[in-house]
């Protein structure tokens, strides 16, 4: 991963980090085979695809329809956070506090529409403010302080898990909901967030068709837009950028709001899926979306990545994990074969794009 | 830096969120179904208070944050010391380490009385010694049926894990399972890896584990499917908790299993399922009862000078089925979160 896109210093030229960056005259033209390689996300694809034929060969179930539904739907519920947090990580920071907030969302949604008797769909919105709220007070702590964002968001990942839990024991008396898929506007909203549709015989839950139409999205924000160059100067060198004219501190702040908002989708599709929330779950969660962007190529350090890369990223997660179950393998081994499937898919992609990279 | 426009949307936003409940709630978008008004207002057991004098227990669990099952425990031991006229001092960490050092904590506060937990015995051991040099008696509750004698506790209450795990999977034996799953929501856990090998010790057809990421349920709900897909001839599927018995279900219906679910521990929602059919029954080992009777065990010896078990033998308070042919009786209790 040692060579990717990395910003562009900021200037007011037009979005130029796409595949076909004109050359500067210092490097002679490579072949096109070897550029490929050298972009992140042909790495993890690669990466992705050595895990697939894997697993299509050691597990012989993956190779039916349905089992890649179903490995597709665990890759999405990972994918759609790992989105956000991917770009939040190109623009130099991370959070933290994302596995919780999901299960906060689910809470405050869950909670609201109960307790008042309201239409779920009252809650459904009133979660939505209250993500995009911690993710601006992430951003705002973040850019106000000027402290690392690892200290910021464990605050705030400490605050929410105490918050879901107190707060839903003192609103519920129990620390999980109450069941709410009697209530009005329940079937609607999870139409929206968690129904699935029949392609060919094979049932494919809609969190997969959200979670590449985001990641188009996102693709082409971070590619074609004024944004997605504000996004790679952010991380890249933040100075310089603000320098530049560049709004460091709306970039920062907003990208902290887009992990609010994915945390309050998965979120509800988690609420939708299940009528009720635990309000212990989804800790350790923000782990593993952080894994899937780095897997796809995100630098800790910021300023490099890709959209499409922690889609792969996503797809290897959920592929092992499910993959070591289709291949029936000893489950005491579980967490250790995920490590090694992983820390293998990463070095793939590592000595990929290093010999892709080497003259 | 656009610091006005900042400070003035932090400014308008809880205005604006608080004005957005309040016209929701207005513009009768309220639902006429469930909800909150549908539930009727319920209080536990309550009988009467004891006139004995004031006195302080400490309760400490490994109970993770927001685990259903901890909180039922805590309610029983509420209602106890509610009746009881006792103080309850509830403390819990899933680490044996700093649960022993709440343990301390309440021997430094000189309570009057300690029950806890024993999911790492060996932990524990030098804090309970302590306990008894300074005079105060421990109870033992939920985990550690085959280690509280040794450690010197008074009195025991709880369910022997692997007890319930035979229990179930003779029941299993009736109903004509011949494969089943044992789903492990925490890899690693003690006494969910002993509910299992209870199972496969009585449970004559086979038995496999399967581990699960148990803090994210879209990932639970595909793992089983996983598993339901990988092994057709799978016709049970056992979960130890009541919320992955309801994803189960799920997962039968995604992978297109006709397997049928059993699970250890009730909640509410469970006991709807039951009486629905979806489940076909659960194995309750009675959390409320664990707490309620750890307090009052307390209080007896205090004030009487009792030995629940005769000091010899633990209370067991489960391995107690529930199916559909007594689930209406529980059901009640269960939707106060009490059973």
């Amino acid at each position: 991963m040692g060579m990717t896109q990395h910003a562009e210093p900021a200037v007011s030229s037009p979005p130029a980090s796409g595949p076909g960056k004109v050359k500067d005259g210092r490097t002679s033209e490579r072949p096109l085979a070897l550029r490929l390689l050298a972009r992140p996300e042909v790495g993890v694809f690669l990466g992705a695809v050595a895990v697939w034929v894997f697993f299509l060969i050691a597990a012989p179930p993956v190779r039916d329809g349905s089992s890649m539904a179903n490995i597709l739907y665990q890759s999405s519920t990972i994918g759609i956070m790992a989105l956000p947090v991917a770009l939040l990580m190109i623009g130099g920071e991370f959070d933290l506090s994302a596995g919780v907030a999901v299960i906060t969302s689910a809470l405050t949604a869950s909670m609201f529409a109960f307790q008042l008797t309201l239409n779920v769909w009252a809650g459904v919105v009133v979660a939505l403010l209250v993500s995009l709220a911690i993710g601006f007070l992430n951003g705002w702590l973040v850019v106000r302080t000027g402290l690392p964002s690892f200290l910021i968001t464990l605050g705030t990942f400490l605050i929410l898990q105490g918050v879901n839990l107190a707060v839903t024991k003192l609103v519920t008396g129990n620390v999980a909901t109450d069941d709410i898929s009697t209530m009005d506007g329940f079937d609607q909203a999870k139409k929206v967030f968690g129904s699935s549709f029949d392609v060919g015989g094979v049932q494919i839950k809609i969190t997969i068709v959200y979670w590449l139409v985001f990641a188009a999205i996102a693709t082409w924000v971070l590619l074609r837009t004024k944004y997605g160059n504000w996004v790679f100067a952010v991380g890249g060198n933040k100075d310089s950028a603000r320098a530049v004219g560049v709004p460091v501190t709306f970039t920062k702040i907003s990208l902290f709001m887009l992990v609010g908002f994915a945390a309050w989708f998965v979120g509800m599709h988690n609420l939708f899926s299940f009528n009720t929330v635990q309000s212990g779950e989804g800790v350790g969660q923000e782990l593993i979306y952080i894994s899937a962007a780095v897997i796809g190529g995100c630098l800790l350090t910021g300023g490099a990545g890709s959209a499409i890369g922690p889609v792969f990223g996503a797809f290897m997660f959920g592929m092992v994990q499910q993959g070591i179950v289709y291949a029936n393998w000893n489950p005491d081994w579980f967490k250790a074969f995920l490590g090694v499937m992983l820390l293998g898919a990463v070095l793939i992609n590592l000595w990929v794009s290093r010999t892709a990279t080497r003259r | 830096m656009d610091r006005s426009s900042l400070s003035r949307s932090r400014r308008f936003a809880p205005a604006v969120a608080l004005a957005a409940a309040a016209a929701l709630t207005l513009a009768g978008c309220s639902s006429s179904s469930g909800g909150k008004k549908s539930e009727e207002s319920a209080d536990g057991a309550s009988a009467g208070k004891a006139t004995t004098p004031r006195m302080t227990i400490a309760l400490v669990t490994h109970q993770s944050p927001g685990d259903t099952f901890w909180d039922i425990v805590r309610k029983g031991a509420q209602a106890a010391a509610n009746k009881d006229n006792v103080k309850l001092v509830y403390s819990a960490d899933p680490s044996a380490a700093t649960q022993a050092n709440l343990v301390q904590n309440a021997i430094d506060q000189k309570v009057d009385g300690i029950a806890i937990t024993l999911a790492k015995p060996d932990a524990l051991k030098d804090v309970v010694a302590t306990a008894k040099k300074a005079g105060i008696p421990v109870v033992g509750l939920n985990s550690g049926v085959s280690d509280w004698q040794k450690l010197g506790l008074m009195e025991f209450f709880g369910q022997d894990e692997s007890v319930a795990g035979e229990a179930l999977g003779k029941r299993l034996n009736e109903a004509g399972a011949k494969s089943a799953v044992c789903v492990i929501q925490e890899q690693g856990n003690i006494g969910l890896t002993q509910r299992c090998d209870g199972v496969k010790k009585t449970f004559t057809g086979k038995l496999q584990t399967l581990n699960v990421n148990g803090t994210d349920m879209p990932s639970v709900k595909s793992t089983i499917t996983a598993k339901l897909t990988q092994d057709k001839s799978i016709d049970y599927v056992v979960t130890l908790g009541a919320p992955f018995a309801l994803t189960a279900v799920q997962s039968a219906s995604d992978a297109g299993s006709k397997a049928k679910i059993a699970t250890f521990d009730l909640n509410k929602d469970l006991t709807g399922a039951i009486s629905k059919g979806t489940i076909e029954f659960a194995v309750d080992q009675q959390p409320y009862l664990q707490g309620y009777l750890a307090i009052d065990s307390l209080w007896l010896y205090k004030n009487n000078g009792n030995y629940m078990g005769g000091g010899e033998q633990p209370v067991l308070t489960g391995p107690a089925f529930v199916d559909k042919s007594n689930v209406d009786a529980v059901a009640a209790f269960a939707a106060k979160g009490t059973r």
